[in-house]
């Protein structure tokens, strides 16, 4: 039976790991900060030149800058958990971890952590830029963003410990995935458009999707002025059942990487 | 019949006292699908004792560790550490053990401080500071403790990964070429300060070596390996007596050359 206990010190001591490696590597840094950056400012111009040319635009102003810098939350949510477990595996410090007496769960919430450090580092920055440049103040949003925040980092989360697993068990190999699966979301997350765009049997695979709330809750909110918390709580239910998955699919990976010796080669 | 079916019939680690032992493996095999890495090995280390694991390669040095480790499944028997169950039990010894490997690295971009902080909170050792001035004294690491590991010389890099092996007093040490890629005088010197702490600790070490002057040094046992089968299992002195050689190195290219049944009717 799986130990689920945790202790907190060994939890930080990880999250110590990590933080004296962004700290002693500034393309690290600048990495968690130009790429989010870029988005903005190539999505808010985008946003002005549509706005002076459509008048629905005009009317709902934000909704593009705006969902960009939730779908950063949510990509950069993922690569921040994920990329903090690369490191182990480009380190090739797995085996010292799985070694010692540091637990699955407690690896894992350390890279949530760790998620939670490098999404603030590129995130506030790149907020900070919409509002001076474009005048879009996305903490305006008020609650509903935490609510948006909140769901979009649960998904991320489920995604990253789901890529890590497979990374895991497949070794550097899957890679890959890691830096891609998120991209197959974006087109049923229906970022930057409504649900209503999709062919309706599309839309059945959309709404399973907890991004997809978030992105309808965020226009409902800058178009219509309503935040819609029916969709935050249907997003809450999935991306509940989502994290216990990927737990779920994680620990069965790892136990077939110690079945197949996986750890032991870990590359390619 | 089944490998487990196998397994079961005969006597249990149980049944030849393995509660006292350190390392008690019983009838383990490992499958890798057609290849038998591992091939139905048992053996027990009484406490205090320092065993060497030899093999050519292939032979099934490597992943026999792994399994003590837990790092790998065994596809049947068991393996029992200081009297718990691997892995099923890791949770209560993975404190009280350790272990060094050339297969592992450390962080690189971390300097030896850093690094050694971070293993000493995941092993809970008290007193981290001064267990660290503690090791850095006796392996001779003051000048370069604030150095990035991937800055030292394979010399240091190994007296580093050597301390973190330390770093919570394991009670079990298992060592995989501990002295690889070391100068003569360093590795006599990393030899010296493993026998000392063997016996100021009255620790365990299972080590696997090529180097078979390391092993006649260290050892006051030694099991022989060869296609995932123990070819031998004896004192280093009644196995050369046993294969009439004066040394350990000719009583390995006997085994690895399958010269095993003249030596021993020469040695008749």
């Amino acid at each position: 039976m799986t130990d689920l206990s945790i202790s907190p010190h060994r939890i930080g001591a990880m999250i110590l790991r990590y933080w004296y490696l962004l700290l002693s590597s500034w393309p690290r840094l600048l990495e968690l900060l130009y790429w989010p950056a870029l988005q903005v400012i190539t999505w808010g111009f985008i946003q002005y030149y549509i706005a002076e040319n459509a008048s629905f635009f005009a009317r709902a102003g934000g909704t593009l800058i705006g969902a960009v810098i939730l779908w950063d939350i949510l990509f950069r949510g993922q690569l921040g958990f994920s990329i903090s477990f690369l490191e182990e595996m480009w380190a090739r410090n797995l085996g010292n971890l799985m070694m010692s007496p540091l637990k699955p769960i407690e690896f894992l919430l350390s890279l949530t952590v760790m998620s939670l450090i490098r999404l603030a580092i590129g995130i506030v920055p790149m907020t900070l830029l919409a509002l001076f440049l474009f005048h879009f103040n996305v903490y305006a949003l008020g609650l509903p963003l935490i609510a948006f925040f909140c769901n979009l980092i649960f998904t991320s989360w489920s995604v990253g410990i789901f890529v890590s697993g497979l990374v895991l068990r497949h070794g550097l190999g899957a890679e890959s995935i890691v830096w891609t699966l998120m991209f197959a979301i974006m087109p049923l997350a229906c970022i930057y458009y409504p649900v209503s765009v999709l062919p309706v049997w599309l839309q059945y695979v959309a709404w399973a999707l907890p991004p997809t709330y978030v992105f309808e809750g965020m226009r409902a909110l800058l178009i219509e002025n309503t935040f819609r918390i029916d969709l935050m709580l249907e997003a809450l239910v999935i991306n509940a059942v989502l994290l216990v998955a990927s737990f779920w699919a994680f620990l069965a990976l790892l136990r077939s990487a110690k079945k197949h010796g996986s750890l032991l080669s870990g590359g390619e | 019949m089944t490998e487990n079916d196998k397994a079961s019939s005969r006597p249990t680690v149980a049944d030849w006292g393995a509660a006292s032992a350190a390392i008690a493996v019983d009838h383990l095999v490992k499958l890798y699908k057609q290849t038998r890495a591992v091939d139905d090995i048992s053996f027990s280390l009484p406490r205090g004792s320092i065993t060497g694991l030899l093999g050519g390669n292939g032979a099934g040095k490597t992943t026999t560790i792994a399994m003590i480790m837990g790092l790998v499944l065994p596809t049947s028997g068991r393996v029992q550490v200081l009297g718990h169950r691997m892995p099923e039990q890791s949770a209560a010894v993975l404190g009280r053990m350790n272990f060094e490997s050339p297969y592992v690295d450390m962080p690189m971009r971390l300097t030896v401080r850093q690094n050694l902080t971070i293993f000493g909170k995941l092993y809970a050792v008290k007193n981290l500071a001064g267990r660290i001035a503690e090791l850095a004294d006796d392996l001779d690491l003051t000048d370069f403790i604030d150095r990035a590991n991937g800055k030292l010389s394979a010399g240091q890099k190994t007296r580093v990964a050597l301390a973190k092996a330390l770093i919570n007093r394991p009670e079990l040490l298992l060592l995989d070429e501990p002295t690889a890629s070391l100068d003569p005088d360093t590795a006599d010197w990393v030899r010296g300060h493993l026998e000392r702490y063997r016996r100021d600790n009255n620790a365990t070490i299972l080590l696997a070596s090529h180097n078979m002057l390391e092993v006649e040094r260290l050892c006051d046992r030694v099991i022989i390996m060869k296609r995932g089968r123990i070819e031998d299992d004896d004192t280093p002195e009644a196995i050369m007596a046993r294969y009439n050689r004066t040394t350990l190195e000719e009583v390995f290219l006997d085994v690895a050359r399958g010269r095993v049944n003249g030596a021993k009717e020469a040695a008749r």
